[in-house]
């Protein structure tokens, strides 16, 4: 018997101490940097208590890439969420070559953000103002990546395209999981389709929404990649009559704030990020949680 | 009745062709525009490439590019892959089957711990990382750092959690009889999980590896900040925005550069689609 308990620490060995010394470490040495002076130069730091928590709050740089995030990340999970689930309807409908156009939709997933976000640069500053001068289209011609009150969207149509395949995936397998019978049984009731859809599938697959909407929204608050390679921040504009970044977001807000060797500040930006994302994600899940008792 | 059924059919049936189209335009202009020149870009971007020979050209100019080596990138960037996934599927299955299987309080409250560190997002942990595997590589005595090890050790760190989980969630639908009669005759703890349960695990490590394969593959931060953007060893992203660094706004180069990091997880899913996708649904479904 203890030979057995033996094995089974043994087994579990490899993963604690690679978990210890990647994530646990590094997070609490990362809570106390917050709270020091670290520069990411000297080697030395002192105390400093919740200083830059104070600081970070009155900086309209971080306030503005705080209030992006969030307008980003409510728009995506809208538009990822809802083409997910009209590509999942789409792909599990009888519909020939059903296989082949999912996995058209999932292509995109597989691309990193790095990647794509260069790919639709080019698209947004070079293709589509020439396909506007082609057609002549005037709302074309100037790339939606220069204008402050265009480039969130920008960027939301992008990751919806890179993400919509992966949350139909979620779907597929919810609406899979559905019996047939249930829906053949309404149908032959007379109801309609979209009554079908709303009333029984939507209902029925609660759970998987809950997934979904976490995932969409911890990636959209987190979003780094292709924030980077997309519009680099870009355009200017102002805010509280500050000069600051159109779409320069939270998490490319705080690299930035430690590539200009404000480490501590940096990191605690890093820790109100993760604070509001723990907060936010806690409510979203127990509020699906809560409507997926009440079916 | 049935004319307007299939009116609407054919509706939907192009509705869906055009946005599948939609979808793959993207793919299409980066190859497309792979095979012009820098001035044939600027001049057209949407026209069909004049000459296509212009595209294994621009394919052979990134990889004898002396700023950016990008070979090199393509091959650190498989062997970090391999070998990371390697270890977190190894390791984590048989975290979880320990977990599984220990009715302890201290297995309850690790497998706790582990999924609780999901919801930590990377932007908090990467400074003080770096710092720390640089203090833990001098104690060690081991390269950390810009170094091949360094990453794999710090994939399976990240990558383990979310693996545990999905391993966990699969094991404890395998009936312990299969277990307990095995021990019974004599099979050893270590010797029951690598001959009976591991063989078992197929179905769900294929979405382990696929989950994990994507991530590592076309993961920047992590790389970026463990391996410097010109140290000795670099990843596939790193290379791509070192080129659009060096080459701001010569679409030509960049576009290329794109398209081959781009292809061999194209080519990989063109020939595995069935598997990925199937591991992708049951990945969703845990």
């Amino acid at each position: 018997m203890r030979r057995q308990s033996l094995v089974k620490v043994l087994f579990v060995l490899p993963c604690v101490f690679a978990f210890t010394m990647v994530i646990l470490v590094p997070f609490f040495y990362g809570l106390f940097f917050s709270m020091t002076n670290w520069n990411g130069v000297s080697e030395t730091t002192k105390f400093v208590g919740f200083l830059h928590f104070g600081k970070v709050f009155t900086q309209p740089a971080f306030i503005h890439a705080f209030l992006a995030s969030a307008a980003y990340t409510a728009i995506n999970v809208t538009l990822v969420n809802a083409a997910g689930f009209a590509l999942a309807l789409v792909v599990t409908g009888n519909l020939r070559f059903r296989n082949f156009y999912r996995a058209g939709f999932f292509a995109p997933y597989l691309i990193g953000g790095i990647v794509l976000g260069y790919i639709w640069q080019f698209l947004f500053n070079s293709a589509i103002p020439a396909l506007g001068k082609a057609l002549s289209i005037e709302a074309l011609q100037v790339s939606f990546l220069s204008r402050a009150d265009s480039v969130i969207w920008a960027m939301s149509f992008v990751n919806t395209w890179q993400y919509a395949g992966y949350i139909m995936l979620i779907f597929i397998a919810a609406i899979q999981a559905i019996p047939a019978s249930l829906m053949e049984a309404a149908k032959v009731d007379g109801a309609g389709y979209f009554r079908r859809v709303f009333h029984i599938l939507m209902p029925m697959m609660a759970n998987a929404f809950t997934i979904s909407l976490f995932l969409t929204l911890t990636t959209s608050f987190k979003q780094f990649d292709m924030n980077f390679t997309l519009t680099n921040g870009g355009p200017a504009t102002r805010f509280l009559d500050q000069p600051v970044m159109a779409s320069q977001l939270l998490a490319m807000d705080i690299f930035n704030t430690a590539k200009a060797n404000r480490m501590a500040e940096a990191q605690a930006k890093a820790v109100v990020l993760f604070v509001a994302l723990v907060a936010v994600s806690l409510a979203q899940v127990s509020i699906n949680k809560k409507k997926e008792v009440e079916q | 009745m049935t004319r307007v059924h299939r009116g609407a059919r054919v509706l939907a049936e192009l509705a869906v062709v055009a946005l599948f189209a939609l979808f793959m335009i993207p793919f299409a202009m980066v190859v497309l525009n792979s095979a012009k020149t820098a001035q044939g870009i600027i001049f057209d971007p949407l026209s069909w490439p004049t000459d296509w020979g212009r595209l294994p050209r621009n394919i052979g100019l990134i990889f004898s590019n002396s700023t950016v080596r990008y070979a090199g990138a393509f091959l650190d960037s498989a062997l970090i892959t391999f070998f990371s996934l390697v270890v977190i599927v190894l390791f984590s299955s048989m975290c979880a089957w320990a977990l599984v299987r220990t009715r302890k309080a201290w297995a309850t409250i690790l497998f706790f711990v582990f999924v609780a560190a999901m919801v930590i997002p990377f932007q908090v942990l990467m400074f003080p990382l770096v710092r720390w595997m640089r203090i833990l590589g001098d104690f060690l005595h081991v390269r950390l750092l810009q170094s091949i090890p360094g990453m794999v050790f710090a994939y399976l760190g990240f990558g383990c959690p979310l693996s545990i989980f999905i391993f966990h969630g699969f094991i404890k639908n395998i009936p312990y009889e299969l277990e307990e009669s095995a021990t019974i005759d004599g099979c050893g703890q270590a010797r029951t999980f690598f001959e009976i349960v591991f063989p078992l695990l197929q179905p769900i490590i294929i979405t382990v590896l696929i989950l994990n394969g994507i991530w590592i593959w076309n993961d920047y931060l992590l790389p970026l900040l463990m391996l410097g953007s010109s140290g000795a060893v670099q990843t596939i992203p790193i290379a791509v925005t070192a080129f659009a660094g060096a080459y701001l706004k010569q679409w030509d180069l960049i576009l290329t550069s794109t398209l081959i990091a781009m292809l061999p997880v194209i080519v990989l899913y063109l020939f595995a689609q069935r598997y990925i996708i199937r591991g992708m649904i049951e990945g969703a479904i845990k």
